[in-house]
């Protein structure tokens, strides 16, 4: 496990996605309503990039004809076969306890406190007065 | 799905994937006034005044709206300086041809609309144009893509003209018939048309597809594609039932039928129950010369996509083993939403000589093609 | 195999009308003037699904000394009921009343097939019971109808036909699923179509065998309308009994709907199983005819798939014809399933057998 500077806080902003290349994983940072959330960029059914899927929300139902538009933001649709995943856990909505997208943790450090390290840095430059998305894979 | 799935589990690997036969490519015009170039005057006047004109309720997009973005496709793959996914030829081989070094993509062009059209005249003009289309703009660029004959069921003249028309021409390999015409494609008016394409040593490659008019249920017409996307194993259960009951290969032995994007688990089950049911009612039938599980066994073959999904992988095996795993072919669907990626679509090993038939060896037969 | 113990229960049997005219009787005074006036009871409306002759429709040794299979009262009895040890056998007509377009004239023909049924079958052996025959065209008349003789328990279920106007799911329809669930009724499903569209969506077959074939393809289409438009979401109780509908075709129909679910599901967001969830907790299927394949392996092998130990319900399709003799059951069945499908399915599905 090391930890892996990914992007400044900036370049994501709510509602945002970055795709990054932590010890060479490809895994999608979500910017869920101010917080960070990483999952890998592969969906577990047939392997596609999943940030090229809509994030729009989970679309529900209490009956038949009612619709309501819940957790805005939060749901992620894999943009080949529509499996839906909540980006904040990395579970399907149809197979919650079987299927997930792998998840990564992320956490938003300031510079100061990286320049203590141990973090890779690879394409991403740490200022001491930057803000950053951390991933530890 | 007892176990927790976070990546596609590699089932099938590289190796024998590579160099496979994809049985259902789509290639798309950039913009539809590509296909104006290959029509004559008359028609391409008329398709911008009237315009097509099939059996459904809207002129641009289907009857059932799809659950993503251009009818349909994966969202990956729009090419980035516009245009419809599929229409470029670059993405097309980064995203399908050159990844899996793909030995032949058998094309299945879903536009024009000649087959679902009216007015016969404007229809076979217009598969003649997508024929013509496919040949120069993609097989002259991509010798790996085949091109489909299409055809109008409807004006049987035009359409065995358009058969013989491109026999010899090696770029075409195989006809295609949108199966939701007007009636059962077994049904004697369309025999002319089946033995041009049997004496011309062209199969048929049936993928979903047409406006009848007719319901996609017998009961009516369903409110959801909820319902229509799993209808398409009914359609093709249909087919298969006419094709067979109506004796096209007691006349056309040697016919070759591919089913396209039906998917195949209900295939052993129709073929038990048309054995069971014509045991009953063979004095309706008495030009059937054999069971009809054994035309079916002989003259039909099925392709992969939408691959089906047991909730226990290896009930596809046995599935394969009741079809026969000479009959199976496997097919991505490239752009649609719903296509499978060759490495993950099975969730279980298939053995290795197995493989090779379904990845290559029984395409390359079935469409005649060089190994 | 033939029934291994007596008491079974047999889930679809088809008692005829020996003609229209016989309704007459059963027909209040202002129809039976109007159907006098227009001659109609010299006029066939049997189901154009179900041609009366048709070998598969009339097994042979089954036929009665006059008249068409199913029309005598004593032959059935004699061996539908007493041939096979039968504890119960419901009785469903098949008959052309229910397509008829006009919703009025359609309903005074299922009350008066309702009645006859009651009178001259479910009255002369307490083994009897039936199915209520509704115009599904005009949902307020059938849920009427359907209020009427559920006042007598002998009546067990509603007899719809699967292919119909519009598909089953539709909205349209649900006062009557909101009726039947409240009163314990199973809705009844047979095979067969009203003709209102060809049974295939690629156009009209030529051959009897293919419209055969159609009905299988059919239940496929009214499960996935059923689920798709939240018919068990609104209707928690409501239990669906698929009459000679085939069985194996189960399978493959379950992965194919399982799968659009997954990607599909947003459409229709209600749901929040698998259809094959709710199918095995909603939908019965009875087993002939019984398009079983060609060995016992494989027969297990698809009861494994379907995976749903309380959804086959026997059934002797009397009098069609697909089997011989008393060889009612395919072989191959777990020897634990039997006594379900004999008997506990078909008493779980149908609270009124037991009440």
């Amino acid at each position: 496990m090391a930890r892996h500077v990914v992007a400044t806080v900036g370049e994501i902003p709510p509602g945002g996605k970055k795709v990054v290349n932590p010890a060479g994983r490809e895994i999608c940072v979500y910017n869920v309503n101010g917080e960070h959330y990483a999952l890998i960029n592969r969906c577990p059914h047939e392997g596609a990039a999943l940030s090229y899927g809509h994030v729009l929300g989970c679309f529900e139902s209490k009956r038949p004809g009612e619709y309501q538009l819940t957790r805005k933001g939060e749901m992620l649709r894999c943009p080949w076969h529509g499996w839906e995943f909540d980006i904040k856990t990395g579970q399907s909505w149809c197979h919650p306890e079987s299927v997930k997208a792998r998840t990564y943790k992320v956490e938003v450090v300031p510079g100061e406190l990286l320049a203590k390290g141990p973090f890779v840095a690879e394409t991403v430059q740490v200022k001491i007065d930057g803000e950053y998305v951390v991933v530890e894979v | 799905m007892s176990t927790t799935v976070q990546e596609p589990a590699v089932q099938t690997s590289d190796e024998a994937i590579l160099g496979f036969v994809d049985c259902d490519v789509h290639p798309y015009t950039k913009t539809p006034a590509d296909l104006d170039a290959f029509l004559p005057e008359r028609w391409r006047k008329l398709r911008h005044s009237i315009g097509n004109r099939s059996r459904s309720s809207f002129v641009g997009a289907p009857n059932y709206p799809r659950m993503s973005p251009g009818v349909g496709m994966r969202m990956d793959s729009w090419p980035k300086d516009g245009g419809h996914p599929g229409s470029d030829l670059a993405m097309m081989r980064e995203q399908l041809l050159d990844a899996f070094a793909v030995s032949y993509g058998m094309m299945m062009p879903l536009l024009g609309r000649g087959g679902d059209e009216r007015n016969v005249e404007f229809g076979a003009a217009l598969c003649s144009a997508a024929n013509d289309w496919e040949a120069q703009v993609w097989c002259d660029n991509e010798p790996r893509l085949k091109a489909a004959i299409q055809i109008t069921t409807e004006y049987t003249e035009a359409a065995i003209k358009e058969i013989e028309k491109r026999a010899g021409d090696r770029r075409f390999t195989h006809v295609m018939i949108p199966p939701r015409g007007l009636e059962p494609l077994g049904r004697r008016r369309y025999w002319p048309i089946l033995e041009a394409c049997a004496a011309n040593g062209f199969p048929i490659a049936l993928h979903l597809g047409g406006t009848s008019g007719h319901p996609s249920t017998g009961g009516g017409w369903p409110s959801f594609y909820h319902e229509e996307h799993p209808s398409y194993p009914q359609s093709k259960e249909a087919l298969v039932t006419s094709l067979v009951t109506e004796g096209v290969f007691e006349h056309l032995p040697n016919l070759r039928v591919a089913l396209v994007e039906g998917g195949f688990a209900w295939l052993p089950s129709l073929s038990w129950r048309l054995d069971k049911h014509y045991q009953r009612l063979r004095e309706e039938v008495p030009h059937l010369k054999m069971l009809p599980s054994e035309y079916i066994r002989r003259n039909i073959w099925v392709t992969t996509q939408p691959i089906e999904e047991p909730e226990h992988p290896e009930d596809l095996i046995t599935t394969c083993e009741w079809i026969g795993w000479d009959r199976i072919m496997f097919s991505t669907d490239y752009p649609h939403w719903d296509q499978d990626d060759p490495r993950y679509a099975f969730k279980v090993k298939v053995p290795e000589k197995e493989k090779r038939m379904l990845y290559r060896e029984n395409a390359l037969s079935f469409y005649n093609l060089e190994a | 195999m033939t029934i291994p113990a007596p008491g079974a229960i047999d889930c679809d049997i088809h008692p005829a009308l020996p003609g229209t005219h016989v309704l007459l009787p059963y027909l209040d005074e202002y129809w039976r003037a109007h159907v006098r006036m227009r001659g109609l009871e010299r006029d066939n409306y049997n189901a154009a699904a179900f041609p009366v002759n048709a070998p598969i429709n009339a097994r042979p040794d089954w036929k009665p000394p006059r008249g068409n299979a199913g029309c005598d009262f004593d032959t059935l009895r004699t061996q539908a009921l007493d041939g096979f040890g039968t504890k119960f056998a419901i009785c469903n007509v098949l008959h052309g009343a229910q397509a008829i377009f006009s919703e009025d004239l359609s309903a005074a023909f299922c009350r008066a097939i309702n009645d006859w049924v009651a009178k001259e079958w479910l009255d002369r052996d307490p083994r009897l019971r039936a199915s209520i025959v509704v115009p599904m065209h005009s949902p307020e008349l059938a849920a009427r109808e359907i209020e009427r003789c559920a006042a007598d328990q002998r009546f067990v279920q509603v007899l719809v036909w699967e292919m119909q106007e519009i598909p089953l799911g539709r909205r349209q329809h649900w006062p009557i699923y909101r009726v039947a669930e409240q009163l314990d009724l199973p809705i009844g499903i047979h095979a067969g179509s009203s003709y209102r569209h060809p049974p295939t969506n690629l156009g009209w077959p030529s051959y009897y065998l293919e419209d055969y074939i159609s009905w299988s393809t059919g239940f496929a289409g009214v499960l996935n309308s059923l689920i798709s438009e939240g018919v068990f979401v609104e209707f928690p109780r409501l239990k669906v009994v698929l009459m000679e509908s085939g069985v194996t075709w189960l399978p493959a129909w379950m992965w194919r709907a399982n799968k659009t679910w997954r990607g599909v599901r947003a459409e229709v967001p209600w749901l929040e199983k698998s259809p094959a969830e709710y199918a095995r907790e909603h939908v019965r299927v009875t087993s002939q005819p019984f398009d079983a394949p060609p060995n016992a392996a494989m027969l297990r092998k698809i009861i494994e798939e379907i995976d749903c130990e309380d959804m086959l319900m026997f059934s002797t399709d009397y009098p069609h014809w697909h089997f011989d003799g008393n060889d009612a059951l395919p072989d191959g069945l777990p020897e634990h399933l039997l006594k379900k499908i004999l008997v506990d399915n078909a008493l779980k599905t149908y609270p009124r057998l037991t009440s």
